[in-house]
C-alpha cells in the first residue's frame, strides 16, 4: 500500500506539473545533422562563402569597376596576387581587381542559385502537392502540362530568350525559374501520392478538414524534408546552369559578373601565365558546389535515417 | 545431446541513439523433433534471437555467446560453414513470404536452384522434386502452378510455397518467425495444421516464434517467454499455461480475450514495454509488475529452475504469484508516460530502429 | 418499445471502378463491388462488431459510413437524414457526430504535429470560434480521460509507444463528443498486453459517454469481447448478424462456423486440428464473384440451388443469409476435410 500511495501522490503532482517540452522530428534531425562531420564541414564552407560575398567588399581596396592603370598591359608580370598593391587575388586581363570581381561574381552566382531554387521550392511544392492531393483529372492535366514543358529543350529556349530580349539578370532569373520547378513538382507529387493514403490524412478528411488546410497543414510539412534535400542539390544545379550560360557569353552583362563569366575569362587567358584569373573563381565555385552537396547529403541522412 | 544448444547468447545493435540490447544472456536448447515456442511482444528480442542463430543480423548487430548445432559452433561461423548449414540443416520461414521469394523468378526455378546448388541434382530432377514438395504442402495442381511467379499465388499459398522451399533440403530444424501473423484465421489454421503434419512427416525440430499465445498453445511442446531481451519463463506448454509462474506470463494469459468464455473487463498489463537503449537496472518488467517488491528495480532476477523442466526469472516467491497475492495495485494509466524522457532517449525510434536494424540486409553472401 | 436506431443502413453498396492492367486508357473500367448491399441497424450506445477476413470489405464499409469513399444505398441517421450522397457542406454537420479510430496508431498521427495540435484538430475544424485557452483545457481534459498525462501535450507522436498513440487517436475522436465511433481494427497492430488496455478503455468510455461503436476486427475473440451484436462479412456481403452471445454460441451460417472453428485458443488442451472446419480453395476475386451465394465455392454444404439464387438475410434478431442454415454435421465436416486433403 505504501508503494501505491507514493504512486498516487507522484501522479497527482505530475498532473499539475508543467508541460513537458516535446522533441520535434526537426529537432531530432538537427541533432543528427550536427553530428555529421562532412555535412558540418560543408555548412562551414558555405557560411564562409556567404560571408565572403556579403563582407568581401569591406576588405577590397579596389572597386570592381576601376582599372588599375599601373598594371594594365603587363598583367602577367605586375597583376599577380599580392598584398602590397591591394590586389589580393591579382587583377583580371583589363587590370580590374580580381578580388572585388570575385566578390561580385559570388554574390550574383549565389543569388541566381538561391532564387532559382526558391522558385522551384515554392512553385514546385505547391503545384506538385495540389496535383497529387486532388488527383483524378486535375492531376492528369497538371502533370501532362509539366511533361510538355519538360520536353522543350530548355537550354535552347533559354538562349533564345536571352538573345531575343537581351541579356539581363531578370531575364536569367525568369528563364531559370521557368524550368527549375518542373522536376520538383514531379518529385513532390509522387511523395504526396504516397502521403495521401496515410491514415493521418484520412483522419483529417474524415473529420471534415478542408482540402487546402490538409495540403498546408498535413502534406507540406511532411514533404519539407524531401524538399529541403532536393533544394540544396538544386542550388548548385542552378549555379551550374548560370555558369554555363555565362561561359557561353550569354549570361550577366558587364560590368556585372558571375563565377561562370570569371571562369570563362580566366580560361581564355590561361596560356598567358595568368593562372590566378582562373584559379580564384574556380576555387570558390568548386568549394561551394562541394559544400552544397555535402549539406544536401547530410540533410538527407538527418531527415530520413531509414534510408542509410 | 540436444540438437541445438544456445548458451549465453546476447545480441547488441549499435544505433545512432546508443547501443540497443536486443537479446541478453539467453540459454535454450531444442531436442531433435521437438517444437519450441518463443513468445514475446514486439521489441522483446525474439526475432533478433532467430536472426542471430541464422547469422542474418543486420550489419550493425553483434552476437556473442555460443550456439551449437549438432555439436558444431554456428554462431559467428564463417559464411561458408553458415551457408551450408543454412541450406541443408536449418531452414527459416518469415512472416512475409515475399522476403524469401524472388519476385522475378518462377517458383520452379527458385526451388530448383536450391537443389542443384546444394544437392547437385540435375535441373529436371530438381523440378520434379520441387513439384513433390509443393504437393507435400498441399498446393493443389502443383505441377501446373510450379511455373508461376510468386505474386500469382494468394497470401496463404505463398506461405505454403515458402514452407515448401524451406523444406527442400529436408532440414533438421525449421525456424518459423511469425509464420501466420499476416494471414487470416482460417488460413492460419490451415498453415499451422500443415506445419504440424510436415514436422511429423519429416521428423524435424521446430522453433516457432510468435506473439500469439493461442498459436503456441496449439502447436508447441515447450515454451520460452521473452520480455525485454531476456527469457522470463520456460517450461512445457501444459503446466506453463495452467500455472504461469512469472508475473508477465500470468499477465499475458489474462490479457487475451478468449473466444470460448464470456468476458468481463480484460486484465490488461498497464504500462509499456521497456526502451532497450536504456535497459532498466533491475528487472525490465518491474514497472508493470503487480508483484514487485524491494530490490526488483535494482537487481536482475536470474533464470532459476523451480520444478523439473521449468524455470523462471522472478524475485517474487512462487506461492505468492500462483495465489495472486499482489503487492501493488497498478492503475491503468500509462506508466511509461510518466517517466521523463531524457534528451538522448528515443523510446519508439530505438525499438523501431532495432527492428529495422534487424531486418536481414543480405541473406546470402 | 422500439427505440429509433442511431443509424439504419439499408442496401449499402460501394463499387470501385478498376482499370484492367495493360488496358487502353479509354476502355471502360470494370466494377469491383467492395461492399455489395449491406443492411444493419445500430442503436444508440450499442457496439456492433464487424468481422471477416481480409478483402471482405469491412474497412471499405467503415470508410463509406464516414464518407471517405462514395457509396450508394441508404444510411439513415437518427434525425431521419440519409447520410449517403450528402454534399460536403451538409455532411459537415454529421462529421462531428461520427468519428473514426484507425488501425495503425503511429501512421494515423501526423508526425510533424504535437499531440495537442493533433487532438485539437477536429475541435478547431468544427468550432472555429473557440479561444485557444479553452481548446487547450479541453484537450487536456480529454487526454486525462483516455489515460494520457495532460502535461505531455507538447510531445510529438514518435515519443509515445504504440498503445499511447492509439490513446491519442481515441482522444482525437472523442473531443468533438461524437455519438458514434467507427473503430477500424483499432487493436490489431498492438501487442496483447497493450491491446487489452485499449479495449478496456474503449469499453469504459462507451459506458461513460453512451457512445455507439462500430468495431471492425479480424480477431474474433476481441470482437466477441467488446460487441453487443456481431456482423459477419464475406466478399462484401453480410453472411450472418446477431447478438454476440447468440452468434458465437449458435452460429447458423457455415462460414461463421468455419471462422469460429479456426480461432486459436490459448489452451494446450484444445485440439485445433480436430475441431477446425477447413475451407477449400481461395477467396474468389471480388471482380468476378460467384453467382448466387458468394460463399458457395468454399461451402461444405453447397448445392445446386446455391449457385442460382442469392440467399436473403432472413430471421428476426439473429439473421442469416444462407439457403441451408444450421450447425454443420460431423459428416459435412469430414467431407470438408476430405476435399481439403485431396
Amino acid at each position: 500500500m505504501v508503494i501505491q500511495q507514493d504512486k498516487m501522490q507522484s501522479l497527482a503532482t505530475r498532473m499539475s506539473q508543467d508541460e513537458v517540452k516535446g522533441r520535434s522530428p526537426w529537432a531530432d534531425a538537427r541533432k543528427r545533422f550536427l553530428r555529421n562531420k562532412a555535412a558540418m564541414t560543408g555548412l562551414i564552407i558555405l557560411i564562409g562563402v556567404a560571408l565572403f560575398a556579403l563582407l568581401g567588399n569591406q576588405f577590397a581596396q579596389w572597386s570592381n569597376e576601376d582599372l588599375d592603370f599601373t598594371v594594365m598591359g603587363q598583367v602577367a608580370t605586375m597583376g599577380m596576387p599580392s598584398f602590397e598593391n591591394g590586389h589580393y587575388f591579382g587583377t583580371d586581363d583589363l587590370g580590374r581587381d580580381l578580388f572585388a570581381r570575385t566578390v561580385q561574381g559570388t554574390q550574383i552566382s549565389l543569388m541566381v542559385g538561391i532564387v532559382g531554387a526558391a522558385i522551384a521550392v515554392i512553385v514546385g511544392t505547391l503545384y506538385g502537392a495540389t496535383a497529387g492531393y486532388v488527383g483524378g483529372r486535375t492531376d492528369q492535366i497538371m502533370m501532362r502540362a509539366v511533361d510538355i514543358l519538360m520536353s522543350i529543350p530548355y537550354m535552347f529556349v533559354l538562349i533564345l530568350l536571352l538573345v531575343m530580349f537581351g541579356r539581363s539578370i531578370a531575364m536569367l532569373f525568369l528563364g531559370i525559374g521557368l524550368i527549375s520547378w518542373l522536376d520538383m513538382s514531379r518529385i513532390v507529387r509522387g511523395q504526396t501520392l504516397s502521403l495521401k493514403n496515410r491514415e493521418f490524412i484520412e483522419a483529417a478528411r474524415a473529420t471534415g478538414v478542408p482540402s487546402w488546410k490538409i495540403i498546408i497543414r498535413h502534406i507540406v510539412p511532411n514533404l519539407l524534408g524531401l524538399v529541403a534535400v532536393y533544394a540544396t542539390l538544386l542550388v548548385p544545379l542552378m549555379i551550374l546552369t548560370e555558369s554555363f550560360i555565362s561561359f557561353l557569353g550569354l549570361g550577366v552583362q558587364e560590368p556585372l559578373t558571375s563565377w561562370g563569366a570569371l571562369i570563362s575569362e580566366g580560361a581564355g587567358t590561361m596560356n598567358y601565365g595568368t593562372l590566378w584569373q582562373l584559379a580564384f573563381p574556380l576555387f570558390f565555385f568548386v568549394i561551394t558546389l562541394f559544400g552544397f552537396f555535402f549539406v544536401g547529403d547530410g540533410l538527407r541522412d538527418a531527415l530520413d535515417p531509414k534510408d542509410r | 545431446m540436444a540438437l541445438l544448444e544456445i548458451d549465453d547468447l546476447s545480441v547488441r545493435f549499435a544505433t545512432n541513439d546508443g547501443e540497443v540490447q536486443a537479446v541478453n544472456h539467453v540459454n535454450l536448447s531444442v531436442e531433435a523433433g521437438e517444437t519450441l515456442g518463443i513468445v514475446g511482444e514486439s521489441g522483446s528480442g525474439k526475432s533478433q534471437l532467430s536472426f542471430a542463430l541464422m547469422g542474418l543480423l543486420a550489419r550493425n548487430g553483434r552476437a556473442s555467446g555460443n550456439v551449437r548445432f549438432d555439436g558444431q559452433q554456428i554462431l559467428n561461423a564463417p559464411p561458408k560453414v553458415l551457408n551450408r548449414i543454412r541450406a541443408e540443416k536449418i531452414a527459416m520461414i518469415f512472416q512475409d513470404p515475399m522476403t524469401s521469394l524472388n519476385p522475378y523468378m518462377r517458383v520452379s526455378d527458385q526451388m530448383a536452384e536450391v537443389l542443384t546448388l546444394h544437392k547437385g541434382m540435375s535441373k529436371k530432377q530438381a523440378v520434379t522434386e520441387a513439384v513433390r514438395m509443393l504437393d507435400a504442402v498441399k498446393i493443389p495442381d502443383a505441377k501446373g502452378r510450379v511455373r508461376l511467379y510468386p505474386h500469382e499465388f494468394s497470401g496463404g499459398m505463398r506461405q505454403r510455397v515458402m514452407i515448401a522451399m524451406a523444406l527442400l533440403c529436408r532440414p533438421q530444424l525449421l525456424i518459423a518467425d511469425e509464420p501466420t501473423t499476416a494471414l487470416d484465421v482460417t488460413v492460419q489454421a490451415q498453415i499451422m495444421t500443415l506445419l504440424a503434419d510436415l514436422q511429423r512427416e519429416f521428423g524435424m525440430a521446430m522453433i516457432l516464434i510468435t506473439h500469439d499465445l493461442g498459436v503456441v498453445a496449439g502447436s508447441c511442446e515447450r515454451v520460452a517467454v521473452m520480455y525485454g531481451g531476456r527469457i522470463r519463463e520456460t517450461g512445457p506448454v501444459g503446466p506453463l499455461f495452467a500455472e504461469p509462474a512469472h508475473p508477465y506470463t500470468q499477465g499475458l494469459l489474462h490479457a487475451i480475450p478468449r473466444i470460448n468464455q464470456g468476458g468481463d473487463e480484460l486484465a490488461a498489463i498497464p504500462g509499456s514495454p521497456p526502451n532497450m537503449t536504456q535497459p532498466p537496472a533491475g528487472c525490465a518488467f518491474e514497472p508493470r509488475c503487480p508483484y514487485r517488491r524491494e530490490g526488483c528495480d535494482s537487481q536482475r532476477p536470474p533464470l532459476e529452475v523451480f520444478a523439473p523442466d521449468r524455470a523462471r526469472a522472478c524475485f517474487a516467491p512462487l506461492p505468492d504469484v500462483l495465489a495472486r497475492r499482489q503487492t501493488v495495485h497498478l492503475r491503468d494509466i500509462e506508466i511509461g508516460a510518466e517517466d521523463p524522457v531524457e534528451e538522448e532517449a528515443t523510446p519508439m525510434a530505438a525499438i523501431a530502429g532495432a527492428g529495422m536494424a534487424g531486418t536481414p540486409s543480405k541473406v546470402d553472401e | 418499445m422500439m427505440t429509433k436506431p442511431l443509424l439504419d443502413v439499408r442496401d449499402l453498396r460501394v463499387t470501385f471502378r478498376i482499370h484492367r492492367e495493360g488496358a487502353m486508357p479509354w476502355s471502360a473500367p470494370l466494377p469491383l463491388h467492395a461492399v455489395g448491399g449491406v443492411d444493419f441497424t445500430l442503436n444508440p450506445g450499442e457496439t456492433l462488431g464487424v468481422v471477416g477476413e481480409s478483402g471482405c470489405g469491412k474497412s471499405t464499409l467503415a470508410r463509406a459510413l464516414i464518407g471517405l469513399v462514395p457509396a450508394e444505398g441508404q444510411a439513415e441517421w437518427i434525425d431521419g437524414r440519409d447520410l449517403i450522397g450528402l454534399s460536403p457542406r451538409q455532411m459537415m454537420k454529421y462529421r462531428s457526430d461520427i468519428q473514426m479510430v484507425f488501425q495503425d496508431p503511429l501512421a494515423s498521427l501526423n508526425p510533424r504535429m504535437t499531440v495537442g495540435q493533433i487532438i485539437a484538430e477536429p475541435l478547431r475544424t468544427h468550432h472555429p470560434g473557440l479561444k485557444s485557452a479553452e481548446v487547450k483545457d479541453r484537450v487536456k481534459a480529454i487526454m486525462e480521460k483516455v489515460g494520457l498525462l495532460p502535461n505531455q501535450i507538447n510531445r510529438y507522436p514518435h515519443e509515445f509507444s504504440g498503445g499511447q498513440c492509439q490513446r491519442i487517436g481515441i482522444a482525437r475522436a472523442l473531443i468533438v463528443e461524437p455519438k458514434l465511433i467507427i473503430c477500424d481494427e483499432p487493436v490489431s497492430a498492438l501487442d496483447v498486453s497493450i491491446q487489452a488496455q485499449v479495449i478496456n478503455l474503449l469499453i469504459r468510455l462507451q459506458k461513460e459517454l453512451g457512445l455507439a461503436l462500430v468495431f471492425i476486427a479480424h480477431d474474433l475473440s476481441v470482437v466477441k469481447h467488446i460487441s453487443d451484436r456481431v456482423m459477419v462479412l464475406y466478399l462484401g456481403k453480410v453472411m450472418e448478424i446477431g447478438s454476440s452471445a447468440d452468434l458465437f454460441a449458435d452460429p447458423q451460417h457455415p462460414y461463421t462456423q468455419a471462422l469460429l472453428s479456426a480461432v486459436p485458443v490459448p489452451d494446450p488442451a484444445h485440439d485445433l486440428a480436430g475441431s477446425v472446419v477447413p475451407l477449400s480453395g481461395d477467396l474468389p476475386s471480388p471482380m468476378n464473384p460467384p453467382s448466387g451465394c458468394v460463399f458457395r465455392t468454399r461451402c461444405p454444404r453447397a448445392q445446386a440451388a446455391c449457385a442460382e439464387q442469392v440467399p436473403a438475410l432472413l430471421g428476426q434478431d439473429h439473421r442469416t443469409a444462407c439457403h441451408f442454415p444450421g450447425p454443420l454435421t460431423d459428416a459435412e465436416i469430414a467431407r470438408a476435410r476430405n476435399t481439403e486433403a485431396a
